[in-house]
């Protein structure tokens, strides 16, 4: 190599840095104005128009062949059956964000009425939702959130405060109003878990639950063993433990598994958000009479009816506007465009057999 | 100009052929096919690929290989992501992750030629190296709200034509030109036909492939950055598999694996009839899984199908030869070299 060519290299690197800084104060993040364009929900909403026929309702969820997604996506299916509407299921295998972008892409050359969408990236799909949205096409997140600015609403399952009240309100009946329990909860930061027991330690508080005592919270950080050793150490140190709440659906089921083969079987109620295939065998032996849960498929059917509205012009995606759910009732959008299901399902021996996820 | 001739009666012209029935056959029975919007999301699709099937077919020619290209787009990303986060501006951003792809190919390169490894085993050692640094740069965290007028320009089109086409566009003349027309690309060829020959007609073969990886580097690196203004969103694990798509592309566009022969042109008809299979069906509601067969069966047609039609066409030749004695100018037909598929030893020297 000659001395020559030696150099070009560095020089030629160097020329191109010199050049990027001297554009230095470009366009930086606090410069970048954040409006990527957002397709303007324009439009008056009219709670009186006749929800539409035939409308075309894509579901596209974070991947395909997951049994937790093909639940909820057949609730869609089925409200869209009810609506007299086009189903269609698309998706990518894995869970990446570019494959979903290429789906969405693909929906609107179809001329989709609506994409119900759980995103796996809330950013990445935002450019092709919005060119989604220009085009027309009413787009209802479901799941997992895409940014607010690229989506109409969004079906959140739960609200942290809703899932902390019934969660108490199990504890307090199963306690039959007074009496020691405890947590059984995921990893001690865990910010789902930790939420909720923030909910329900504002709730214990109150009046009505005073004869509650929270006597231990404990952590078995989601992993099966750990936690059914933890159950095990609850139930020898507080021999008058009335109740163990498990809100994670792994400390739930090792909790169930120790009681239901120990002497506190009976003696020992225990409570939280389980799954029912996992909770089936501990309802049908009696260690559980109740646990909690949102239900999967009313997800999907939530979306599919916040949809059809949308696209009948009965709601724009503002805050207070009112639409009919079929069979789940009447629901109001709340802040950002957010629709909340509604307290959890509780599952008993009398309505577990009619779930299977 | 018989060789001019040559060229378009091989794999490569059949490829296109392919390309214009199937986009032609696409267009009659499948809805919404053909449509100027329809164009430009296929556009948006295959541009990653074409970009960095560009070096990645020069560096096929010379019988090397780099597998370490989607690791080099998602490092890239993840480091455009981190200083955005930053708060350094984007004009500065874009040269800075440019050069930082040429550096990673610079590495590959230098293992490769300095150190005489196997390209394969370089790329695929450098593969899990680079997505691991991306992922220690920034984990898994997603950054986003890139300016946006950025990605409306990445994805926007003006008077029809999607603003991708144009440096796309450029890129395939520069990279065709040098292939075809300069005799940098036949040397190229003749390494890939055999580094000792290569050699003794004194090319400077380390040097070379050196170049290419640093220059397929840099390339990796701006499909990188353009994937990330795309999605307006960095992450590390951006373009995970994509060097296997880029490969398919570029083999099933005719270019030998063992090197020494292929054509650009056949590489952008590979490209293109890739993105529009997969488009077209899924379009038509196609599983996902069918579709994971049809592109899998596209590939084993296209490595076999050459070989095959090689195979007759040497025999064919070789029938015709015997009845006269002076065989009037043996056909310059490179395939006997194909007879050594283990990739080249690289020199020392340079």
């Amino acid at each position: 190599m000659s001395l020559r060519s030696r150099l070009i290299a560095p020089v030629a690197l160097g020329a191109v840095l010199a050049l990027g800084l001297t554009a230095c104060g470009g366009t930086t993040k606090d410069s970048a104005s954040t409006d990527s364009g957002s397709a303007a929900a324009g439009g008056v909403a009219n709670p009186n128009a006749p929800l539409k026929d035939g409308l075309k309702i894509a579901f596209l969820p974070k991947q395909l062949n997951n049994p937790y997604t093909d639940i909820e996506v057949g609730g869609g299916k089925a409200a869209v059956e009810e609506l007299k509407g086009e189903y269609k299921l698309v998706g990518p295998n894995d869970a990446s964000a570019s494959s979903q972008v290429s789906y969405i892409n693909t929906l609107i050359q179809q001329q989709q009425n609506v994409i119900g969408i759980a995103a796996n990236d809330p950013n990445a799909v935002c450019p092709s939702l919005n060119q989604a949205r220009q085009a027309g096409i009413k787009v209802v997140a479901f799941d997992s959130d895409a940014a607010k600015e690229c989506r109409d609403v969004f079906i959140n399952q739960a609200t942290t405060q809703g899932i902390g009240e019934q969660l108490v309100k199990m504890a307090s009946q199963l306690a039959g109003g007074n009496g020691e329990i405890a947590i059984l909860s995921a990893t001690p930061n865990a910010t789902n878990q930790n939420a909720w027991i923030a909910v329900m330690n504002t709730e214990l508080k109150k009046p009505e639950n005073a004869g509650l005592k929270l006597v231990d919270t404990v952590y078995g950080n989601d992993d099966d063993q750990k936690s059914f050793q933890e159950a095990q150490g609850l139930l020898q140190r507080h021999p008058n433990l009335k109740v163990i709440v498990s809100p994670t659906t792994v400390g739930i089921a090792a909790a169930s598994r120790y009681v239901s083969s120990s002497s506190y079987k009976g003696k020992v109620a225990i409570t939280g958000l389980g799954t029912p295939n996992q909770m089936r065998q501990y309802v049908k032996d009696g260690t559980v009479s109740q646990f909690a849960l949102w239900n999967p498929a009313d997800i999907g059917y939530l979306a599919s009816y916040a949809g059809a509205a949308l696209a009948s012009g009965q709601i724009t995606g503002k805050q207070g506007e009112t639409f009919k759910a079929g069979k789940l009732g009447d629901y109001t959008i709340g802040v950002d465009g957010e629709i909340v299901l509604g307290p959890p399902t509780v599952f008993t021996a009398q309505n577990i057999d009619q779930f299977n996820f | 100009m018989s060789d001019l001739m040559k060229r378009f009666t091989g794999w490569d012209a059949a490829i296109l052929a392919v390309l214009v029935l199937f986009v032609i056959v696409a267009g009659l029975v499948v809805p919404d096919f053909a449509t100027g919007r329809n164009a430009s999301f296929m556009v948006l699709d295959l541009a990653p690929v074409l970009l960095i099937a560009l070096p990645m077919t020069l560096i096929i020619v010379t019988g090397e290989i780099d597998l370490s290209v989607a690791s080099t787009l998602g490092l890239s990303s993840a480091v455009m992501g981190a200083l955005w986060d930053g708060g350094m501006s984007i004009e500065v951003i874009i040269p800075i992750c440019l050069v930082l792809g040429a550096v990673l190919g610079a590495v590959n390169g230098l293992f490769i030629t300095g150190f005489g490894l196997p390209s394969l085993a370089v790329t695929i050692g450098t593969l899990a190296l680079y997505r691991g640094l991306a992922f220690v740069v920034l984990g898994d965290r997603a950054v986003a709200q890139f300016p946006g007028s950025y990605t409306e320009w990445v994805i926007g089109s003006s008077a029809g034509i999607p603003n991708l086409v144009w440096p796309l566009l450029v890129l395939l003349l520069v990279f065709g030109t040098v292939l075809h027309a300069t005799p940098l690309g036949r040397s190229l060829f003749t390494m890939g036909a055999g580094v000792d020959a290569a050699r003794f007609s004194g090319i400077r073969v380390a040097r070379t492939k050196f170049w290419l990886y640093v220059v397929c580097g840099a390339v990796a690196a701006l499909a990188g950055v353009l994937w990330t203004l795309r999605y307006s969103s960095a992450r590390a694990d951006n373009g995970t598999g994509l060097e296997l798509a880029v490969v398919a592309a570029v083999l099933l566009g005719g270019v030998s694996i063992f090197g020494g022969r292929g054509t650009l042109w056949g590489v952008l008809g590979g490209v293109m009839l890739l993105a529009a299979v997969q488009n077209a069906l899924r379009l038509a509601d196609v599983s996902n899984e069918a579709l994971q067969v049809v592109t899998g069966l596209l590939l084993i047609v296209s490595v076999l199908a050459p070989n095959a039609v090689g195979a007759i066409r040497s025999a064919v030749a070789r029938r015709r030869r015997r009845p006269p004695p002076p065989a009037p100018a043996a056909p310059p037909e490179p395939l006997p070299v194909s007879s050594d598929p283990s990739p080249s030893p690289a020199v020392r020297s340079s």
